[in-house]
């Protein structure tokens, strides 16, 4: 009890002081770092062959006080340590190394990524006419998943508007396919989506028509988005073109008029910037034990994704080695068949070394859509800043 | 070296499996159904009408009309005197019967009676007959899928029921027990009794032997009380009890027994056939009315030859078949007597007779052409007396007027209420109407056997699994509760026989050898090693070589020179060879082995998979043979080509055929816990999908359908030979085997809102609604009129059409009119019809008053009904994601609703970014044991990363038509999986990994019809019942939610007064009574003198006024009017 209280008056101590006192730090026989096995433990996952251990990162700043070893954010060793290497970069997805940070903070981009950074998507459907054999709602909600290859950062939310469809959060799209008589069928595809940069061209029918005035249409452009020279050079659109929507028959027709808005994944899947974004954790393997010869055949041929190798050191001798870690989908080939292979192979995972993935739907780029995660993050760190003071 | 191993002929495997494929082509699924509807069109409606071929007059026996031939023709219809062909889907449309004429030759007597021309007239109507499905004078048969696709049905439709009135109605196969076959079986008492049920064109009886106190008796409907057997014999001509004992066989154990019954006839008397004859008519029933003849013959002697045992012929008066028929009973009496097993088993599926469709409606059309012909006659009669019309008689023109088939057909097809009062037989509930749920609960529905049993009776042998249900009955598909296991379905090569001409089948048998019984004497029929031949339940004789008579028999049959479904089963225990050919017997094909080695070889496959050869030729070469029930016992059958040994005879064609069509949807059942595979199959109903192609083209009251169904990733080879695969119901959803936020106990599932978004489980529901254009007596009709939206206050006529139905696209709101009609006030006084004014009207719209939000108006379909109103039904589709407690299940019996949905970033992630469409608790499993479920979840998760569709047949292992968990397991771990299909999965919310490996893959998840949409229901106050003023109950009459018995206990326990006091009395039915303190009966109160008033004391002085339930005071005033009178005794509290 009495340690106890001894330790909690020394964390207390070490608050007030903002840390560890210097002057026990200088002394000689206090650990600076911690014990080997600890570290692993701190730093890894252990991937066993029943279940996974210590998965969780420890928070607290005194988790190891009882070994004199602070374990408190320090800013700046995260600014020295935080690194970002990008693996893989092409249109539609980025594979990158973050590098020195906290699960908690890399899964807080992942969710902001699916949930919270803002796309076009169609919202609002017009059907004037559908005589095809896909009902309404159906029609609707494919075109609705249709990425929209439009920025949304140029638009505005509609609730900005108090409800009012306008340039800046409203486009307008057209779809008006038939398939005559006496033709085969036909494969309506997004490409079918005709951008209407004036706005709806659909009479809003609750309104009388009045003579002296335009007719009123179900939005109210002041201007054609057309002028706008984002839009000039690159028109809105579907992101990919070849999307079935609905097959027609002969004499059928789709005349509809579909408005996409601004959202977030939150409310609306189609929202969602992203197929999907996830992370790994960087694995690690490690041979515990020289695994030599046959073994090490055994090993090689073990393994499904080609994480080890065969070094010959000499005398027609052959030892096994770690070439490609990173490959490791943590199917545990390698340690299955018994405690021994348990003992010779250590898989693991570090547990601040992330192989962050994104797959973007087209609306952004993906390494747009980071940046874009990571100013929502900085926006609410700085709103609750500002709720605190 | 061992000397038989090497004289063994060579075996090898042979994939028989191709010929399940090949079996279905040519029988079908529903092809007993069919086949029972064809024997009857072709046959069976041929010899009823030849059997009853002559109508003539009483008076005048020389004028008549015989019918030469009768055929069914095209499906058509005829309105305002024109024929017009149809096809079912008219028919469904149009709310009419899909039926034919029945059209029929006659030759007829023409002119006055004293001048009289024959005259032969072709084609005469004389009813209609409703048409099965697909059957061959179905307009369907024969066609392939684009004209079918014409006729807007659906390819894999597989028919098998009738349209009657727009309705699709399945005549569901009856089980029964066999006729005319000897049942040896206890009574109530422990009496060994032998009974035949007698069924023969003119009469249906039944037939008890009883031995009861030692002695023998003959129970008979005819004969009030038992009589004594042996009198029987004797009435029957078998005067000497030698002969009897000799006819049962001299064992000296037969005679002991026998002996009490001998002795019990001297005592009565009974001596000769005249006695016996005088004796029983003594005994029979006085009949209801004077029989001229049978009071001639004597009673006694009429009920024997035409009652008892009536399904053995009587020629000329000669007894003898019937009394051997007689001995032979008594005999296997008295081996049951003597050894236990000697019983028959009523369970058993050899005495079991299924009775389709074509059976029934024979029945029917019989008896309706019997009245007919009755009727045609009396007509007739009553024509004939009239002398100046008797002149120029035309019979055929009574004919053609007098149509009471057509009505009988279809009332009885749509009500189910089988009559015929002939044989006084009364069945209800025999057609159903085709549960169009789902493609399989369509299906399930054809295969279904019914009981005959009653179902409340609380025996379990008629219930339990019988193991000669093994390969004909599905072991797995029985509903749950008061129907297990009496109501089974088929399997999937069953076949069910129909009738076949005995005659040739009879001299065949003579001619190989079988002695007639005629010929031989008592002593000489039962001589040890000579086996009696029964033919469908009728001796014939003996033969002394029963093996090789039975070899030939089947040799024949093998060759196609008698009927494929000809059983012979040669009993050795009963020493009889039974043949049969009767109609509802279950038979399965199998593969004859000789000497354990199958004839069929794989050049047989290799020519059947290259189409040179089909199924029948199979048959025609001697390779497949169709055993029955029966003859199975004759048979060793081996599962699989390697189990088979020298003796055996037959080799099974592939394992899952065993299992039914729903049974045959889940993957591994074979790993499951046998319970989990009956749930599936009743839940596998229930699940939502694709119903037929035709299915955006039917108005069916209810449809419930997927958006966006798939095809089973685990996938068997039952699920491709029914066309599951193309007509699915459920989604490949991706399941975490995890415990997530507490709300998936107790078997709920989480969902992924993510999913649910991009329309997993989403559903329409679609609802037909009915509005009739009625028309009056006096001429006047109601009359649709063109909405004035201008003018509409209530804005419900906003989705109203110019022609003032609710047009197509609309969304509905609450309370909007689907059909702006108005009716006439007055519809009974004729005047002048045309341009009545506005002011004769009422509006009489109907609307659309439960309403969910988001319900469109999918379709308007305008037809005529029969009575030729204009008819316009309105399809209602509402399309609903799936939400909080709506039903799923897998294949695997385990249902759950949906307990919560979360967010996808809350969901685990897996390495590779999978992020699960639900998660399922892993505390469904421990208990259910339902590993083909995780099998299905290996199997699926290597298809989706190898790219291919795997197995999960049933006992498919062997086989090859199952992959097994090993290489499963290798192409999971090609993947880069784990073997066990365990991945490392991370926390979606707090980003740390689990500290377990998770189960994680691909399950095929249906969604059932239970929504809450449909069932949410709550209320504060609303309607009450009339009677009690109790508020109402269900959810329909917008009830109230009780506050039971158990619950009022509860509240009781607690002590909680004033609330019981609150929800029993107040919240239900109070009411204020005036009470007479000095009688304590009710009065009344005067609101004129506004005091109370007692009418028994005639005034008002001692009236309180108390409150109790309205219930309480009507039971006083009920308990009043049955004389006793409560009183209430009023004190102060």
């Amino acid at each position: 009890m009495s340690e106890e209280e001894n330790s909690m008056s020394e964390i207390e101590n070490q608050e007030q002081n903002g840390g560890v006192p210097d002057y026990i730090m200088d002394l000689e026989d206090v650990p600076s770092k911690l014990p080997s096995h600890l570290q692993v433990l701190k730093t890894r996952v252990i991937c066993n062959m029943d279940a996974p251990q210590h998965t969780d990162t420890l928070q607290y700043s005194g988790v190891y006080a009882a070994l004199r070893v602070d374990n408190s954010v320090r800013l700046d060793s995260f600014c020295n340590n935080f690194k970002v290497e990008v693996k893989r970069f092409t249109d539609d997805d980025i594979e990158f190394d973050m590098i020195g940070i906290d699960p908690a903070i890399a899964n807080a981009f992942r969710r902001i990524l699916i949930a919270e950074v803002p796309t076009m998507a169609i919202e609002r459907i017009y059907i004037a006419n559908n005589t095809s054999l896909i009902q309404d709602e159906v029609l609707s909600h494919r075109l609705g998943l249709i990425p929209i290859d439009a920025d949304p950062r140029l638009f505005e939310y509609p609730d900005n508007a108090g409800g009012e469809n306008n340039e800046k959060n409203t486009i307008v799209f057209k779809l008006h396919v038939s398939c005559k008589k006496g033709h085969p069928r036909i494969t309506v595809k997004s490409d079918a989506l005709k951008w209407l940069p004036n706005g709806s061209e659909l009479i809003a029918d609750n309104t009388k028509p009045n003579a002296d005035s335009k007719a009123k249409t179900f939005t109210s452009f002041s201007c054609s988005q057309g002028s706008r020279p984002e839009f000039s050079k690159k028109p809105p659109g579907p992101y990919n073109l070849d999307i079935i929507l609905a097959k027609l028959g002969p004499g059928q027709e789709i005349e509809l008029e579909a408005h996409a808005v601004k959202g977030v994944g939150k409310t609306h899947a189609k929202w969602s910037p992203v197929a999907t974004a996830w992370y790994r954790m960087l694995p690690e393997v490690i041979l515990m034990k020289d695994v030599k010869d046959d073994l090490a055949e055994e090993l090689v041929s073990k393994c499904p994704v080609k994480v080890f190798d065969i070094e010959d050191i000499g005398k027609g001798r052959r030892k096994a080695t770690v070439v490609n870690a990173r490959a490791c989908t943590l199917c545990r080939e390698c340690i299955r068949g018994g405690q021994e292979w348990e003992d010779r192979v250590a898989l693991r995972r570090v547990k601040d070394h992330f192989i962050f993935t994104i797959e973007s739907t087209g609306a952004l780029p993906p390494d747009v859509l980071f940046t874009e995660a990571v100013k929502i993050l900085e926006d609410k760190c700085e709103r609750v800043i500002t709720e605190l003071s | 070296m061992d000397k038989e191993s090497l004289t063994a002929p060579v075996k090898t495997a042979v994939d028989k499996f191709q010929l399940v494929p090949e079996f279905l082509k040519v029988r079908g699924l529903v092809k007993q159904h069919l086949d029972s509807f064809n024997y009857f069109v072709q046959t069976d409606i041929k010899k009823i009408v030849r059997a009853n071929d002559r109508i003539q007059a009483t008076r005048y026996p020389h004028i008549y009309i015989r019918f030469l031939d009768v055929r069914i023709g095209k499906p058509s219809i005829t309105m305002d005197g024109s024929v017009e062909d149809i096809s079912p889907q008219t028919c469904r449309l149009s709310d009419r019967t899909y039926a034919a004429p029945i059209v029929v030759d006659i030759e007829h007597t023409q002119g006055s009676p004293d001048n009289l021309k024959k005259e032969i007239k072709r084609n005469i109507i004389i009813g209609k007959m409703p048409i099965m499905l697909r059957s061959c004078c179905c307009v369907l048969y024969n066609r392939d899928e684009a004209e079918l696709a014409r006729l807007g049905e659906c390819p894999l439709d597989p028919g098998g029921y009738f349209v009657i009135k727009g309705t699709e109605k399945v005549i569901l196969i009856q089980e029964q027990l066999s006729k005319n076959r000897i049942i040896i079986d206890t009574d109530k008492k422990k009496n060994i009794t032998a009974s035949v049920t007698s069924s023969t064109e003119k009469i249906k009886t039944k037939t008890t032997i009883l031995m009861e106190k030692e002695k023998m008796w003959l129970e008979l409907n005819q004969f009030p009380k038992k009589v004594p057997l042996m009198v029987v014999m004797k009435a029957m001509g078998m005067e000497s009890d030698q002969e009897v004992v000799q006819l049962i066989g001299r064992d000296p154990r037969y005679s002991l027994l026998l002996l009490p019954s001998i002795e019990e006839c001297t005592k009565n008397g009974v001596f000769t056939q005249a006695q016996a004859l005088e004796y029983l008519d003594s005994k029979a029933k006085r009949p209801m009315f004077q029989n001229t003849q049978a009071e001639k013959e004597g009673r006694a002697f009429s009920i024997l030859r035409d009652v008892f045992l009536a399904n053995v012929p009587v020629h000329e008066d000669n007894f003898r078949p019937k009394c051997i028929y007689v001995a032979v009973m008594i005999r296997r009496i008295m081996d049951a007597i003597l050894n236990e097993d000697a019983m028959d088993d009523k369970d058993y599926v050899g005495n079991k007779r299924l009775e389709l469709s074509g059976q029934l409606i024979s029945l029917l059309f019989e008896d309706l052409f019997k009245s007919m012909t009755t009727d045609v006659k009396m007509v007739a009669d009553k024509l004939l007396d009239k002398s100046d019309k008797a002149k120029n008689f035309d019979f055929s023109r009574i004919l053609v007027s007098r149509d009471n088939i057509s009505p009988g057909l279809e009332r009885t097809l749509s009500t189910g209420n089988f009559e015929v009062k002939r044989f006084r037989m009364q069945k209800s509930g025999v057609t159903q109407v085709l549960q169009r749920l789902s493609f399989i609960s369509a299906l399930g529905q054809m295969t279904r056997v019914q009981p005959q049993f009653e179902k409340s009776r609380k025996v379990s042998g008629p219930r339990a699994l019988q193991p000669s249900q093994w390969g004909m009955l599905c072991p797995c598909d029985t509903p749950e509760g008061e129907a297990c296991g009496l109501v089974k379905n088929l399997a999937l090569m069953t076949h069910v026989t129909t009738d076949e001409e005995e005659a040739p089948l009879i001299s065949l048998c003579y001619s190989l050898g079988v002695e007639n019984m005629e010929h031989l004497s008592g002593e000489e029929l039962h001589t040890p090693d000579s086996f009696l031949v029964v033919f469908n339940g009728l001796i014939l004789g003996k033969h002394r070589r029963p093996r090789r008579f039975a070899t030939a028999m089947r040799k024949l049959r093998r060759a196609c020179l008698i009927g494929e479904f000809v059983s012979i089963y040669v009993n050795e225990k009963q020493c009889c060879v039974y043949l049969a050919s009767d109609g509802g017997r279950v038979c399965r094909p199998l593969v004859i082995a000789d000497k354990g080695i199958s004839r069929v070889k794989a050049y047989h496959m290799k020519e059947l998979k290259d189409g040179v050869c089909t199924f029948r030729d199979f048959l025609r070469r001697g390779l497949i043979e169709y055993l029955d029930v029966n003859e199975e016992n004759n048979a060793m059958i081996a599962l699989y080509e390697e189990g088979a040994t020298l003796e055996t005879t037959h080799i099974e064609i592939e394992p899952f055929t065993i299992l039914g069509v729903c049974a045959g949807l889940i993957p591994y059942p074979h790993h499951n816990q046998s319970p989990r595979n009956t749930y599936q199959c009743a839940m596998g109903k229930q699940a939502m999908g694709n119903i037929a192609y035709n299915q955006l083209r039917r108005m069916d009251t209810l449809l419930y359908l997927l958006v966006y169904p798939q095809r089973p990733l685990l996938t068997t080879k039952s699920i491709e030979l029914v066309g599951y695969d193309k007509l699915g119901a459920g989604q490949n959803a991706t399941v975490a085997v995890i415990s997530y936020s507490g709300y998936d106990i107790e078997d709920a599932i989480v969902m992924n809102k993510s999913s649910l978004d991009r329309g997993f489980g989403r559903c329409i529901v679609m609802k037909r609604y009915v509005a009739v254009r009625q028309k009056y007596q006096n001429g006047t009709q109601d009359r649709i009129l063109r909405p004035n939206r201008a003018a509409d206050p209530g804005g419900n006529m906003q989705i109203l059409d110019d022609d003032g139905i609710a047009a197509p696209g609309e969304i509905i709101k609450p309370n909007d009119v689907m059909v702006n009609k108005q009716s006439p006030i007055d519809t009974q006084t004729h005047g002048s019809i045309a341009n009545l004014p506005d002011s004769a009207y009422r509006s009489s719209n109907s609307t659309f008053s439960k309403c969910h939000g988001g319900e469109v108006v999918d379709r308007v379909v305008l037809c005529n009904d029969k009575d030729s109103n204009m008819c316009i039904k309105l399809l209602v589709r509402h399309t609903r994601r799936p939400e909080l407690g709506d039903k799923f299940s897998s294949r695997h019996g385990q249902k759950g609703v949906c307990g919560t949905i979360v967010q996808q970033e809350d969901f685990p992630f897996s390495e590779k970014g999978i992020c699960p469409d639900l998660i399922m608790n892993p505390h469904g499993f421990p208990s259910r044991m339902t590993v083909g479920k995780m099998i299905e979840l290996l199997g699926g998760k290597a298809g989706v990363s190898c790219g291919k569709f795997h197995y999960g047949s049933a006992f498919g292992e062997a086989s090859g038509h199952a992959d097994k968990v090993e290489t499963i397991s290798e192409t999971l771990v090609r993947h880069g999986f784990n073997y066990s299909g365990k991945d490392f999965i991370y926390s979606g919310i707090t980003g740390c990994p689990l500290q377990a490996y998770i189960f994680m893959g691909p399950i095929y998840y249906q969604k059932l019809k239970h929504m809450v949409l449909d069932k949410m229901h709550a209320r504060g106050s609303g309607p009450r019942t009339l009677l009690t003023r109790q508020p109402t109950e269900g959810r329909a009459r917008n009830g109230g939610l009780r506050v039971g018995e158990m619950e009022r206990d509860c509240l009781i326990a607690y002590g909680a007064s004033m609330l019981i006091f609150e929800r029993l009395m107040l919240s239900s039915d109070p009411y204020e009574v005036q009470v007479c303190r000095k009688c304590g009966l009710l009065g009344y109160y005067n609101h004129k003198l506004k005091t109370g008033v007692c009418s028994s004391c005639k005034n008002g002085d001692q009236i309180s006024t108390m409150k109790l339930p309205y219930a309480c005071k009507l039971l006083i005033q009920e308990l009043q009017s049955m004389n006793i009178v409560p009183r209430l005794k009023l004190a102060n509290a």
